[in-house]
């Protein structure tokens, strides 16, 4: 066993264990906890001796008796440096000790002479710590976004540390932020106004799609070579270079300010994907099943609705959520078209809030909670599908 | 036979795909094209309102006479820039009542009063007043008169639709001084952008690829950031950075790391000391590259992902014998694997960088040197209001755009002879 091996893996492993405590105090400190000190001198000397010590004692006693002592250990230390806090707080570092301790139990001095060995721990760690640290980073600023909603003016402004939620004070109170964006600010219109927008511009998208996929799929024509690769390129122009002239378009026809003009530039936006989706999907069908339709006596929309469509259900459902979350979400266009309240869609209302006189950002916040949930409760229930649309239309985004 | 057969085909097919095709010409192709045309153009913001001619109508009772009145229209050019020519008047009136005197442009003639009313120039304004008696000598009543409405109509030149072009929009564009300082910040906010979203996809994708508990959560966990709406990101974003009561701020405040406030959103400049030497790091700019890069590194993970679980575990367990170690298995046999995966996403993610316009937006408007070029169009044809000037910049897109295309199917061409 290299000396070597022995040193960097101690020093590997307690840096580790005490990335795992730093979050778990900036956690504690976001409840409104004052804690100013990460200790990081005496926790990391502390952390390498708690590593050697797992080393000398090896697999000479009963794994889980030496992980609980060691967590113990590392709890008691840390609750002795540390003064005035919860005793959730100490539960919480036992609990993330415990979890290091469990990942490092296998080292002994047979693993630290293998080849490669520190390498396989510094990777081993760097998985878990960024697995955590990931997490960490992205589900951030949602739980902000989420806490913030359920508080006051007040209150923010008294601790902007404290992201606690205070449960005591009723769901009424809870909840206000929502009632009034409801209530105050026309959240409702807004949200029926995303709602059909947005669904509008999945059926009509579909309706125009599902047959100009099918020829492209299946027949013969003129042009046909061509279409399909400039489906490709016509999708990669941006929405920033066609602004201009539909402003001017659509200011002349008065088409702006209205949810038809807003339906028919989010269709032609989705089209080109939705048809280079749909038709890659079709010609994966095998085409005895339409020559029997032809037996049959089927016309092509016959063929359509009797035999394409129940077939390729799961890529129009992939489809018509993919294109949902691109209309829902959309901001440009709804930015440059709808200036007056009534016509606002979602995204439009909450930058309207935000540019306008001082919203309290509790109001802020609750806006786009309401924006953002649907979108997240429809991905994770859609997972399947919607991550196929994902990584078929990935050209934009 | 066969050939009656392909006739009815190619038919169908056309019918198949005509609305398909009408409607992205018309919205997607032809604004591209006519782009073009305006940015050729010196239109303003406030020359897209069409000039109409207007009239307000006023009626006033004559003193002791209920038998007459007097009717005023206002009229008035609504157009502050542009003229208009032929403008004709039409106004009804009730059955018993006829005008006492009128001046040559006007006629009254089975209840209509119609009027030639000329050319008006801009900002034109005129009052036509005229008094009107009852015939049978009856009380008029003002209501039913107010009731009709005068109808007016001209002809107007349409900026947009005239012969009269000019290159200023784009001398503008091009000897403007900040142009080299906007496609620099352009190409930053691209590049590192870019490289962040692929290098922090890889990092992702490398962890989720391993077993363990809660991996399938963990997968949907780091795709948030993609699906939900960027209103709501960047404002949050925004409440997380803002200097006095923002969370990050507070946290490092609170924990010694930094003495005061840093306005990560609003500083242009900040100056780094690195074993001595000073850097000047653009401080605004490198955080919206950071939201940039957290909010797309999903997508990249979600395709090296997908490339990863396809590639064959014995090739592993083949290096597992020979004695490599984790780095050199990541670089000989994972890397190797997922290159063409990347290479493909640098030049789908380089070209919407490129184009990204709400991010910017939404953060900080482009304030603080985050002027990007497709900001630049906003601010060009809204903020200012110069359209034509918008356009021009717009084209400058365009045709950057068509060289990292044209640089992208050649690419696509090549992978596709290869395999």
């Amino acid at each position: 066993m290299k000396i070597k091996n022995i040193f960097t893996y101690c020093f590997i492993s307690s840096l580790f264990l005490f990335s795992l405590i730093c979050i778990w105090k900036i956690l504690v400190t976001l409840q409104g906890i004052e804690l100013t000190n990460f200790n990081f001198n005496k926790l990391f000397i502390f952390g390498i001796i708690l590593c050697a010590i797992n080393l000398l004692i090896g697999k000479k006693l009963n794994l889980n008796i030496k992980i609980i002592l060691l967590a113990l250990l590392f709890s008691i230390f840390d609750y002795f440096i540390s003064t005035n806090l919860p005793i959730w707080y100490s539960f919480g570092i036992f609990l993330i000790s415990l979890f290091f301790f469990n990942n490092i139990k296998d080292y002994d001095k047979n693993f630290l002479s293998k080849n490669h060995s520190s390498q396989k721990l510094f990777f081993n760690f760097l998985t878990l710590f960024g697995i955590t640290l990931f997490s960490f980073v992205i589900l951030f600023p949602f739980y902000m976004m989420l806490v913030t909603s359920f508080k006051t003016q007040a209150l923010l402004l008294l601790n902007p540390l404290d992201f606690s939620i205070n449960f005591a004070q009723g769901l009424p109170e809870l909840f206000k932020s929502y009632f009034i964006v409801f209530k105050d600010y026309n959240f409702g219109r807004y949200m029926l106004t995303s709602t059909i927008v947005s669904l509008g511009t999945v059926i009509i998208t579909l309706i125009f799609a599902i047959p100009a996929a099918y020829a492209v799929a299946r027949l013969n024509f003129f042009g046909k070579n061509f279409l399909s690769t400039s489906i490709l390129i016509i999708y990669l122009f941006p929405a920033i270079v066609l602004v201009i002239p539909l402003y001017t378009i659509f200011s002349q026809l008065g088409l702006r300010n209205s949810i038809e003009g807003l339906l028919i530039v989010y269709t032609a936006t989705t089209l080109p994907v939705a048809i280079y989706m749909l038709q890659g999907y079709f010609k994966s069908i095998p085409k005895e099943l339409e020559e029997a339709g032809i037996i049959d006596g089927q016309n092509w929309l016959g063929i359509i609705f009797k035999i394409i469509l129940p077939l390729s259900l799961p890529a129009i459902s992939s489809v018509a959520l993919y294109v949902f979350m691109i209309a829902w979400n959309e901001f440009l266009f709804s930015l440059m078209f709808l200036d007056r309240p009534n016509t606002f869609t979602l995204s439009r209302a909450i930058q309207f809030l935000n540019v306008g006189a001082e919203t309290p950002r509790q109001y802020l916040m609750a806006g786009s909670v309401v924006v953002t949930l649907p979108i997240l409760i429809i991905f994770v229930y859609f997972e399947k599908y919607l991550v196929s649309g994902l990584t078929a239309g990935s050209v934009k985004g | 036979m066969s050939s009656k057969l392909a006739k009815i085909e190619k038919r169908t097919a056309y019918f198949l795909i005509l609305p398909s095709v009408l409607l992205v010409f018309s919205i997607i192709l032809f604004p591209i094209f006519s782009n073009i045309w305006i940015s050729f153009k010196n239109v303003e913001l406030k020359d897209l309102r069409i000039p109409e001619p207007r009239a307000k109508k006023l009626v006033k009772s004559i003193n002791d006479n209920p038998n007459q009145i007097k009717v005023i229209y206002k009229l008035r050019n609504s157009s502050l820039t542009q003229e208009i020519t032929n403008v004709k008047f039409k106004d009804k009136y009730p059955d018993d009542i006829e005008p006492i005197s009128l001046n040559n442009k006007c006629l009254f003639k089975s209840n209509l009063l119609k009027c030639e009313l000329g050319n008006w120039p801009k900002k034109y304004r005129e009052n036509l007043e005229i008094v009107f008696q009852n015939i049978n000598n009856q009380e008029i009543s003002k209501k039913e008169i107010k009731s009709y409405k005068p109808k007016l109509s001209g002809k107007s030149q349409n900026i947009l639709l005239t012969y009269e072009f000019t290159l200023n929009n784009f001398k503008k564009v091009i000897k403007d001084k900040a142009f080299i300082d906007l496609l620099s910040t352009t190409f930053y906010y691209t590049f590192f952008g870019t490289i962040g979203a692929i290098f922090f996809g890889i990092l992702a994708a490398q962890m989720v690829n391993q077993k363990f508990f809660g991996r399938t959560f963990m997968r949907s966990v780091l795709l948030f950031p993609y699906v939900a709406p960027v209103v709501a990101l960047a404002y949050t974003w925004e409440l997380l950075l803002d200097p006095t009561s923002g969370t990050l701020n507070n946290l490092l405040i609170n924990y010694q790391i930094i003495d005061g406030p840093i306005n990560l959103l609003g500083q242009k400049y900040v100056t780094l000391n690195i074993l001595g030497f000073d850097f000047k790091l653009r401080l605004a700019l490198t955080t919206v590259i950071i939201f940039e890069i957290w909010r797309y590194f999903p997508l990249a993970f979600l395709f090296i992902l997908a490339r990863l679980q396809a590639v064959p575990k014995e090739l592993y367990e083949a290096a597992d014998v020979d004695g490599a170690n984790p780095i050199q298995k990541f670089l000989n046999i994972t890397l190797p694997q997922i290159l063409a995966v990347i290479s493909i996403l640098f030049m789908i993610r380089f070209i919407w960088n490129f184009n990204k316009f709400e991010d910017i937006f939404l953060l900080t408007g482009g304030a603080s040197g985050t002027r990007t070029l497709p900001i630049n169009v906003y601010q060009q044809g809204f903020s200012i209001g110069d359209i034509g000037m918008g356009s021009a910049v717009s084209i400058v897109i365009v045709v950057f755009l068509l060289i990292f295309m044209f640089i992208y199917f050649k690419l696509l061409g090549k992978r596709a002879d290869e395999n």
